[in-house]
């Protein structure tokens, strides 16, 4: 039991389908409700498609596990319906602080640049994460019209909004478990067992959300492969009593990594605040450390104590609320599509923790790949446009395990040879720049550049910056028809919940428009800051025309997940037209 | 010219996103050439490294301010006689 936390317990429900003759048929199957599982179900249903979701358990994550959420994520909440919640209840931090032994050798700001909505970084639990989600699922879960919640104005005190327009069902089922997955050409056959027996549904597309140890990636016999670190590591979360002793000082919400700190020889460590006064202490343990030895309370309080005094927070008492001792891999399935099944988040690939950049990775897994999922649905784009989910985030975890892996190696070397040059570096970067440079201590979640990506149109027409085809979208700050608000935020309430978005810098002609319409674009028309007009987005600072180096005529199309597909100086219907077809999968 | 001590590590040809990603991917060179050797063969293979980038470096001017800053931050020797 928590101090801080009470779980919540969802209630089972016996299928429908319980003694039916024959399996069910459903569009959409997710399996596994933790934080991939529900951003994807969420995502499908506010695009108009039903879900049908299983789970074995009844709760939320157990432990604190995931606690850092990137900008990136952040975005995609707020397109989930959530990112308000999770900001206003998480620990926004933007700065890093290395120490090597007592001594500071490095630190650093996520966000240093103004003008973007979202911080660089929310500590919060992921049960927290995970109840906020649920909670956003069951709103969608409610039978009855559909059109429950239109869009609210933006830049409204509560933009909890996401594009519920036309939003379809979830059929959320706890204590629902897949015990036999049949792939097959024609849809996938789940054997589904509950506490009142059996049933089977067939579902077109299947997406297995259901973590590391995977079952459906298990029961395919496929393989996930990579390294394993022979290291472990301590999770310390404690509540810090502020009534005794020196008030702790709240505003202390950086993260603090420290190589070789006085209070835990030779290794290393890692502190993190949370939501309600929670923080986190990792400490590296070494391969040989005994699991159930380290967990034992009076142990680990003597560490968290050690910990805390040294840096003079010695008169503070505080109470242990959860503690863990874990080993991590990096690997990867060599491919995240097999027929009909889709793999995302853990199941497919799996990352260190330094660096956040599991769970934020497997959000953005989702977000690729639902708006892909609805287009194949729906017949407007073959069944290989999935294959480009694959090659995308297949990249995008390529990324995250290189960036972990010598986050990894540096962090915790394994060899003498390692430790010299890794304390070299340390050395030097209390005393030069280009020593700080190499200090690795987790290079923190950011969004992948899909670059590479199949679909992309290259650029005909010369740009700076770094908006390239494949970019996740800049956020900048806009003004609105309902007043100040973002440009992501414009980007979501303009688009209809499946389109493409052709962002116009400078009101288009007529002529433009009707053909931007006959493409099935929704259009936002960003005016310069000065032009008059009411109906009209600005962009407020300037801002977005910087980023995105426009200038009048310069239009950007957008896929349905934010990453710019394309981009012109000018208004082609034709040139437009193309990299439409290219980047839903019609034309390679 | 001085010796550059801030960041510079770069790869022609390519636009790195994020400024630490060359400088990590030398330190990931490094580390692997280091795999499976024994620590006499490490200490060999970086004092081979050293010998090397100082050759293509050339200048001794440079040279020498590298060396006297290196060597200021190990501390002093056990030898009684002062560096040289």
């Amino acid at each position: 039991m928590l101090k801080t936390y009470t779980w919540p317990h969802y209630e089972y429900r016996p299928a429908p389908e319980l003694g039916a003759r024959q399996p069910r048929r459903v569009p959409l199957a997710i399996v596994g409700a933790g934080p991939v599982g529900l951003a994807a179900a969420i995502d499908a249903a506010q695009r108009g498609l039903p879900v049908l979701m299983i789970d074995e358990d009844d709760t939320v994550s157990v432990g604190s596990r995931g606690v850092c959420y990137a900008k990136r994520t952040l975005e995609i909440f707020d397109r989930l319906g959530v990112g308000e919640r999770v900001v206003a209840k998480g620990v926004t931090w933007n700065v890093g602080r290395t120490f090597h032994g007592e001594r500071e050798v490095f630190s650093f700001n996520l966000l240093p640049e103004a003008g973007h909505h979202r911080p660089g970084m929310v500590n919060l639990q992921q049960y927290h994460l995970e109840q906020y989600l649920v909670e956003r699922a069951m709103e969608l879960s409610a039978p009855g019209p559909a059109e429950s919640s239109g869009p609210s104005p933006m830049g409204s005190a509560t933009p909890e909004r996401g594009p519920s327009r036309r939003a379809a069902s979830i059929d959320l089922r706890w204590q629902h478990r897949l015990v036999q997955v049949t792939p097959g050409g024609e849809g996938v056959r789940l054997d589904v067992e509950t506490p009142d027996g059996r049933y089977a549904v067939v579902a077109d597309w299947l997406i297995a959300a259901d973590g590391s140890k995977s079952g459906i990636r298990r029961q395919m016999g496929l393989d996930v492969e990579g390294k394993v670190f022979q290291d472990r590591f301590l999770i310390a979360d404690i509540v810090l009593d502020s009534s005794t002793g020196e008030p702790f000082p709240l505003e202390r919400t950086e993260r603090r990594f420290w190589f070789a700190p006085r209070f835990h020889a030779g290794e290393s460590a890692l502190m993190h605040r949370q939501a309600d006064n929670v923080w986190r202490i990792d400490f590296q343990l070494g391969w040989d450390a005994d699991p159930e030895a380290e967990k034992n309370p009076e142990r680990v309080r003597h560490r968290v104590r050690e910990a805390l005094d040294q840096q003079g927070f010695g008169h503070i008492g505080f109470e242990l609320e959860w503690v863990s001792v874990y080993t991590f891999q990096c690997r990867r399935m060599s491919s995240f599509r097999h027929g009909r099944v889709l793999f995302v988040g853990d199941s497919a690939h799996q990352v260190s923790p330094f660096g956040a950049r599991g769970a934020n990775s497997g959000v953005q897994d989702a977000d690729n790949l639902i708006w892909k999922v609805k287009a194949v649905l729906e017949g407007r784009a073959p069944a290989t446009l999935l294959d480009s989910y694959g090659v995308e985030r297949g990249a995008a975890a390529d990324e995250n395990i290189l960036n972990s892996t010598r986050s990894t190696d540096f962090m915790t070397p394994k060899t003498r040879a390692a430790r010299v040059l890794r304390d070299a570096v340390l050395t030097l970067a209390a005393e030069v720049p280009a020593g700080r440079a190499l200090v690795n201590s987790g290079r923190l979640s950011v969004p992948t550049w899909l670059t590479d990506s199949p679909l992309n149109t290259p650029d005909v027409d010369h740009f700076e910056g770094w908006m390239v085809p494949g970019a996740p979208m800049d956020d900048a700050p806009v003004r609105g028809p309902h007043g100040e608000g973002w440009l992501l935020d414009a980007v979501s309430e303009v688009g209809a919940p499946c389109a493409f978005v052709l962002l116009h810098f400078g009101r288009p002609s007529p002529a433009e428009r009707e053909a931007a319409a006959a493409l099935d674009l929704a259009l936002l028309t960003l005016l310069e800051a000065a032009e008059p007009a009411l109906d009209a987005w600005h962009d407020a600072h300037g801002l977005a025309a910087r980023r995105y180096d426009a200038r009048p005529g310069t239009c950007y199309l957008i896929r349905p997940d934010q990453h710019v597909a394309a981009r012109w100086r000018r208004f082609d219907v034709d040139a437009v037209g193309a990299a439409l077809e290219r980047a839903t999968g019609r034309v390679q | 010219m001085p010796l550059n001590t801030e960041p510079n590590f770069r790869e022609p040809g390519v636009r790195h996103r994020w400024a630490y990603a060359p400088g990590d991917a030398f330190y990931q060179a490094l580390i692997g050439a280091h795999q499976g050797l024994s620590d006499a063969q490490s200490e060999l293979l970086n004092a081979r490294l050293v010998l090397l980038l100082a050759n293509h470096v050339g200048d001794l001017a440079v040279l020498r301010e590298a060396i006297a800053l290196a060597r200021r931050g190990v501390g002093p020797g056990t030898d009684e006689t002062p560096a040289a």
